[in-house]
């Protein structure tokens, strides 16, 4: 009976000593931050700031956006080279959650707890970040500029600490519902969106603009079923003129080959967000590839309409001047397409904050910097940033795709998320710094 | 005294006791993080591994797919969740526990009808239907609504007392769960019903010339261990915020079976060691892989799963009855006494 009584002991003994053997070899690690540094702020110490992200670098979602990450560690690494923000360099550690709600809990909590980071900046997905706003405000992180545009960050009571940075998705629809209104009056309509708040939100937007009797057919997908058939079957069936989407880079691709098998061919209008030309293009080409077929991308994306609120690469401003140069000499393997572009400017973004936050930036000073407002930067239309409200760009423009890139119409607009009119905003955008870095 | 240690029930709840205490200062020793990301999952995959590992080393029975248990008992507890319960008290917890260990017991008992007139690889073929088909629900049109589609229904953690960060207390909380289905399944495998699970992984035919009803002890057995799966299924989702189909993908199945194997077929002790391995090896290997700083995702993300696969094998090439076979092995070859007793299984046939 004895040796029972061991074996039971030795289990326990071997827990205790597997849990407490990987304490020896990395806790060195979560005591860092704090040290020597004027500023007290987890993170921060005399010469760095680290902050961190989750970001879909495997998975569904991974196809285009995993660049996304990769863009703003090399931004950053640009302002590092060039003296930093205040005197610090900016560490960015973002680890990936392969667009998994499950793992996002998991490496969030590694972030804040273990790695001690200064705040989670830009943590992708609206699904999954959804399950860390609430932890992270429990913890006081500030939440910076989520890669999502749910409506969902914009609780300044209940999340105080996070921030969108992209147009809502409500905001986005609206303005493309009010676009394809009066642009397809008349016209059969029909909606397919991914089955969550991203696709529900820009429903919402689009349903306040685009008459209910136009609307022929509403089908969702889960991004974790990459077979359409289904609901591309019951929007054909339903013929519709004009098919919205709102839905992640693949999915788009997915819907395109889908409808092409099915030789049916109406006009599509993508959300910003699923609408990038070079991934798209590249997905489409790799799709059909791996069903036997041979596209040409580029070719069945032109006429898309989408919509875009950072300059377009296809302008050639200041700003995307800027970003080419940045990525032709840290970020070499990739062409400035929109995510590229998207993950530079956002990382713009909060070096502007960091820089407001103060010579010895705190959680709530950094916080604040956000709160007080800050310029538009990379972006045509202004942020909508204050103590009332933490929505990000607060428009975008109506674009089209030609060749490999959205090339916009018409004027930037704004709008709110309720029943707020229309705007167009006429101010023309600011040229970027000569250096690159916010002063 | 010395009669009382004999009893096994009174021995178990002692050693069960005195692990809750050493637990709980583990607890507080360490990182909070640790908690979170190293001891609450070893903790629920304990309760899972455990149950499976007497389902397969003492009952003689296979199951490919107890990750779907797992999501029987998370979803019990986030539907519970969100349409019964208001509240997050520890009590209010405890509850939706018990609910998602009896829901999942009686899954597996529909389970375990089927699995009792299935043998090998055709039960091998079944519980593998499960895990790959029962997550795939969730998305499934009809119940997308109610079951949250693939992002997964929101579960909200107990308030932890005052003084005590969540990630510790929920950590805590697993480590109890842990403890009490181990000290549960210990007391299972002492007593007649172990027995009669062991008759009959040996011998059906003897089994049941000696009075035992084969079809009943095997589902007796799926019950046991799917209650076990549903409870570290639970823990899961109140630990990750989310009762999701991606936190029960066949890996998660795969991992847990590897566990056992690993492990030690049939034995608890086994099953504990099992379950460090597969939560801290993946956690070791991807630091490893960002130590060497790796630039491509795609590399530094599959270095975990391979190192994963090459531990696995070289264990089973050195120690083919699991780690527990292996410590037992060199423990007799210190003392020079033979086993008295052989509670761990041998290998299974015809899977």
């Amino acid at each position: 009976m004895r040796k029972r009584q061991l074996r039971f002991a030795a289990a326990g003994a071997l827990l205790a000593l597997g849990v407490a053997a990987c304490g020896g070899s990395s806790g060195g690690t979560s005591t860092g931050g704090n040290g020597s540094g004027g500023s007290a702020a987890p993170g921060v110490t005399a010469t760095t700031v680290t902050i961190g992200s989750t970001q879909p670098l495997s998975g569904p979602a991974a196809p285009g956006y995993s660049e996304i990450s990769q863009a703003s560690d090399a931004y950053f690494r640009y302002i590092n080279d060039n003296g930093g923000i205040n005197g610090r360099k900016i560490i960015y550690k973002y680890l990936d959650d392969g667009y998994n709600p499950t793992q996002t809990v998991a490496q969030t909590r590694k972030l804040v707890e273990q790695d001690n980071v200064f705040a989670i900046f830009n943590a992708l997905g609206t699904p999954t970040h959804e399950k860390v706003v609430g932890y992270l405000n429990q913890k006081k992180v500030p939440d910076l500029f989520v890669a999502s545009g749910c409506l969902c960050w914009n609780d300044v009571s209940a999340h105080p600490y996070t921030f969108g940075w992209q147009p809502d998705y409500t905001v986005e629809g609206k303005i493309l519902g009010a676009y394809i209104k009066k642009n397809f009056a008349g016209k059969r309509i029909a909606y397919f969106y991914q089955n969550d708040d991203f696709g529900l939100d820009g429903v919402k937007g689009l349903d306040m603009e685009i008459p209910k009797s136009q609307v022929v057919a509403r089908q969702s997908y889960e991004p974790t079923n990459t077979d359409l058939s289904s609901q591309v079957q019951k929007i054909q069936a339903a013929k519709a003129d004009l098919v919205v989407s709102f839905s992640i880079p693949a999915f788009t691709a997915i819907l395109k080959l889908k409808m092409l098998q099915a030789r049916y061919n109406p006009q599509l209008a993508v959300s910003n967000v699923g609408s990038d030309p070079i991934t798209l293009s590249n997905l489409l080409k790799g799709i059909a590839a791996k069903a036997g077929a041979t596209v040409n991308g580029t070719q069945l994306m032109q006429g898309i309409i989408t919509d875009g609120y950072l300059s377009s690469p296809a302008d050639n401003d200041s700003w995307i001047k800027l970003f080419q140069k940045v990525r032709a000499k840290y970020l070499k393997k990739l062409p400035l397409d929109g995510n590229v572009e998207y993950g530079m400017a956002a990382a713009y973004t909060f070096a502007q904050a960091l820089k407001a936050a103060g010579q010895d930036p705190t959680r709530e000073s950094l916080v604040k910097a956000v709160e007080s407002g800050l310029a538009q930067g990379p972006g045509i239309v202004p942020f909508r940033y204050s103590s009332s409200d933490h929505a990000g760009f607060g428009g975008v423009q109506i674009g089209v795709i030609r060749g490999t890139a959205i090339h916009f119409v018409g004027k930037p607009q704004t709008t709110d998320d309720g029943s707020g009119a229309i705007q167009t905003y006429t101010q023309s955008q600011p040229p970027a710094p000569a250096n690159g870095i916010p002063s | 005294m010395r009669g009382l240690l004999r009893s096994n029930l009174v021995r178990h709840t002692l050693l069960a006791l005195v692990g809750i205490g050493l637990l709980w200062l583990l607890i507080s020793a360490l990182p909070g993080y640790r908690s979170s990301n190293q001891i609450a999952p070893i903790a629920y995959t304990v309760c899972a591994a455990a149950g499976l590992s007497v389902l397969v080393g003492q009952s003689g029975q296979i199951s490919l797919g107890h990750g779907a248990f797992m999501a029987v008992g998370a979803y019990t507890m986030a539907l519970l969740q969100e349409h019964w319960v208001t509240g997050h008290s520890n009590l209010q917890l405890v509850g939706l526990l018990a609910a998602s260990v009896v829901v999942s017991a009686l899954f597996g008992a529909v389970v375990g009808v089927a699995a009792a007139r299935l043998r090998g690889p055709y039960l091998a073929g079944v519980t593998l239907a499960l895990a790959l088909g029962l997550p795939t629900l969730a998305s499934y049109d009809r119940l997308s609504g109610t079951l949250g589609g693939s992002s997964g229904l929101t579960v909200l953690p107990p308030v932890s007392p005052a003084g005590i960060d969540d990630s510790r207390w929920q950590a805590f909380i697993c480590c109890v769960a842990a403890v009490i289905v181990l000290w549960f399944l210990a007391n299972i495998s002492r007593s007649r019903v172990g027995r009669s699970f062991r008759a009959v992984r040996d011998d059906e035919i003897a089994a049941s010339l000696a009075g035992l009803s084969v079809a009943r002890v095997q589902v007796l057995a799926f019950v046991l261990s799917a209650g076990c799966a549903g409870l570290g299924g639970a823990l899961l989702a109140m630990l990750s915020l989310t009762a999701g189909p991606l936190a029960f993908q066949l890996s998660l199945s795969f991992a847990l079976l590897a566990a056992v194997v690993f492990g030690g077929l049939g034995s608890l002790a086994g099953a504990v060691y099992g379950s460090i391995l597969i939560v801290l090896l993946p956690q070791w290997s991807q630091d490893l892989a960002s130590a060497l700083s790796i630039g491509s995702a795609k590399i530094s993300n599959n270095i975990p799963l391979m190192v994963y696969g090459v531990v696995l094998a070289l264990a089973m090439l050195a120690a083919p009855n699991g780690l527990h076979g292996l410590l037992r092995q060199l423990a007799r070859a210190a003392t020079g006494r033979r086993p008295v007793r052989k509670l761990t299984s041998r290998p299974m046939e015809g899977t």
